[in-house]
């Protein structure tokens, strides 16, 4: 079965450099059957990146998927708190370089619609838009997205796939949130293997919503692929959440 | 051929906030037997909320008889924090003849500083028995809101003069560097994980535990892989020394 993983953080990983660290992400890929990584974040010191933080993650992902693009494709940080920075960098990373999508993180919720110029940008260039939520009972940091915000997302743009990361983590009200908007994915990646996440998943958005990711390094590959290779679905389920959504949405690319 | 396994972190009935894909004994232990899991060491959920422990320990020794019988291993609950909690003790050892105990400190409002539970470890180590206990049963970040749990701190444990007798800590999220006691992999995260595990506890302190059917079984199984460790003492070999039993 071919899997693609939405969610990767190479530097983790270990290396003194980005092409050691892809090196051993690659490694632990065949390990565990994984045939393309998305690669995104140098380090997960930057919440609210200034336009040089983010341009040096960005220019370590380039170095990423330079050494290794026919194993990984790289997403673009950027920064809803600096806009215009950020469509320039978009620019740089999707319209001129190698990469396929974007990455938003807990700058500012994704509901405020100061990031509209970024998914505007992004949706014309056909990249795929990756926007961490999590819906903490113990409180979330306070620009970090909750699925309520992403719902916000999707009803100004619903023609522009978006993909809910970690399905805001509490996942039984993640997928009840985003349930009504068919543009927005379900990201399985960087919470426990709860058995009955992809199962409810599955059931309440059907299989063409769902994509694996790993959130690797944080996370091992293996907690993560159990929540698809242990769920209780059709095989053709499984093979749609662990590569076909995910190639389709790349794929648009062109 | 599936990696012959023995398991140390399962539980039977069903868990307080959901149903669970194999919260029934029967599909438990077919799905286990089907993963190459040899023995497993079970508790039960209704540890975590009820306060009939004789009738919680009782179900559980028959349940495992049932339908697990040469396989599942009841893991009696005890609670120093209520009265009588010795008679819970003997009962397990004596009525049910459990070799194993498990504790949920988090869910009964008790610290491994707090006498009763030093007590409690004294007791099960004068009765040769192995006591786990389960550091955490779910994600701060994912618990019902309102019945919040923060982490057992197994620290207090490592200054023991014996570590507390014959104990094995379940569901902790991070290497742990005492050295006297046996840890599982059920939590244990990240990219190289089990090796910085292994690095802190030593190669013979990591057992294999699943925390099935609240996790899917195949992330430990996994675990195993990704880290190179299909053939090392994890997967069986540690549990069998932990219980005392032969290799």
């Amino acid at each position: 079965m071919t899997i693609w993983d939405l969610h990767c953080h190479p530097a983790s990983f270990g290396g003194r450099t980005p092409e050691e660290a892809m090196a051993e992400t690659i490694r632990l890929c065949d390990v565990m059957g994984i045939e393309r990584v998305c690669v995104y974040l140098s380090t997960l010191a930057h919440a609210d990146p200034t336009p040089a933080q983010f341009r040096q993650h960005n220019d370590y992902i380039l170095r990423c998927v330079g050494h290794f693009a026919h194993r990984a494709f790289g997403f673009a940080y950027v920064n809803p708190n600096y806009a215009a920075e950020s469509v320039e960098e978009i620019n740089r990373c999707v319209r001129d370089g190698p990469m396929v999508g974007i990455k938003l993180w807990v700058a500012r919720r994704c509901s405020d619609s100061v990031i509209d110029p970024i998914i505007q940008r992004a949706a014309a260039l056909n990249a795929v838009i990756f926007q961490h939520t999590w819906s903490k009972t113990n409180g979330n940091l306070p620009g970090e997205s909750t699925p309520e915000d992403m719902a916000a997302l999707a009803a100004r743009h619903p023609r522009t796939p978006i993909i809910c990361g970690h399905t805001g983590g509490n996942w039984e009200r993640g997928i009840r949130v985003i349930r009504p908007y068919a543009n927005v994915y379900a990201d399985l990646a960087g919470s426990d293997p709860t058995a009955g996440f992809t199962e409810m998943a599955v059931r309440e958005l059907g299989v063409s919503r769902i994509i694996y990711g790993s959130d690797t390094g944080g996370r091992s590959f293996s907690s993560q692929l159990a929540k698809v290779h242990g769920a209780r679905i059709p095989e053709g389920a499984k093979r749609a959440i662990f590569s076909e959504n995910l190639k389709r949405l790349i794929k648009v690319k062109g | 051929m599936p990696v012959p396994v023995v398991d140390t972190n399962v539980y039977l009935s069903r868990w307080p906030f959901r149903r669970l894909p194999c919260d029934d004994t029967p599909g438990l232990v077919a799905k286990l037997k089907s993963a190459g899991v040899q023995r497993a060491i079970a508790g039960s959920f209704d540890a975590l909320l009820h306060r009939d422990i004789e009738g919680i320990n009782r179900r559980l020794a028959e349940e495992c008889k049932a339908h697990g019988a040469g396989m599942l291993m009841p893991a009696g609950c005890l609670n120093p924090a209520i009265p009588d909690w010795k008679e819970d003790l003997r009962r397990c050892q004596e009525t049910h003849a459990m070799r194993v105990i498990r504790l949920h400190p988090n869910y009964h409002g008790y610290t491994l500083e707090d006498s009763s539970a030093l007590e409690l470890l004294a007791e099960a180590s004068k009765r040769k028995l192995l006591v786990q206990i389960a550091c955490e049963m779910e994600d701060e970040r994912t618990q019902h809101p309102m019945v919040r749990t923060a982490a057992v701190n197994p620290a207090p444990l490592f200054a023991l003069p014996n570590g507390g007798g014959r104990v094995q800590l379940l569901n902790h999220r991070g290497p742990v560097k005492g050295k006297s006691v046996w840890i599982d992999i059920a939590m244990t995260e990240g990219v190289h994980g089990i090796q910085r595990q292994l690095q802190a506890a030593g190669d013979g302190r990591v057992v294999f535990g699943s925390y099935f059917p609240f996790f899917y079984l195949e992330s430990a199984l996994l675990k195993l892989t990704e880290s190179g460790q299909t053939e090392s003492g994890i997967a069986r070999a540690n549990a069998l020394r932990m219980l005392e039993e032969p290799r």
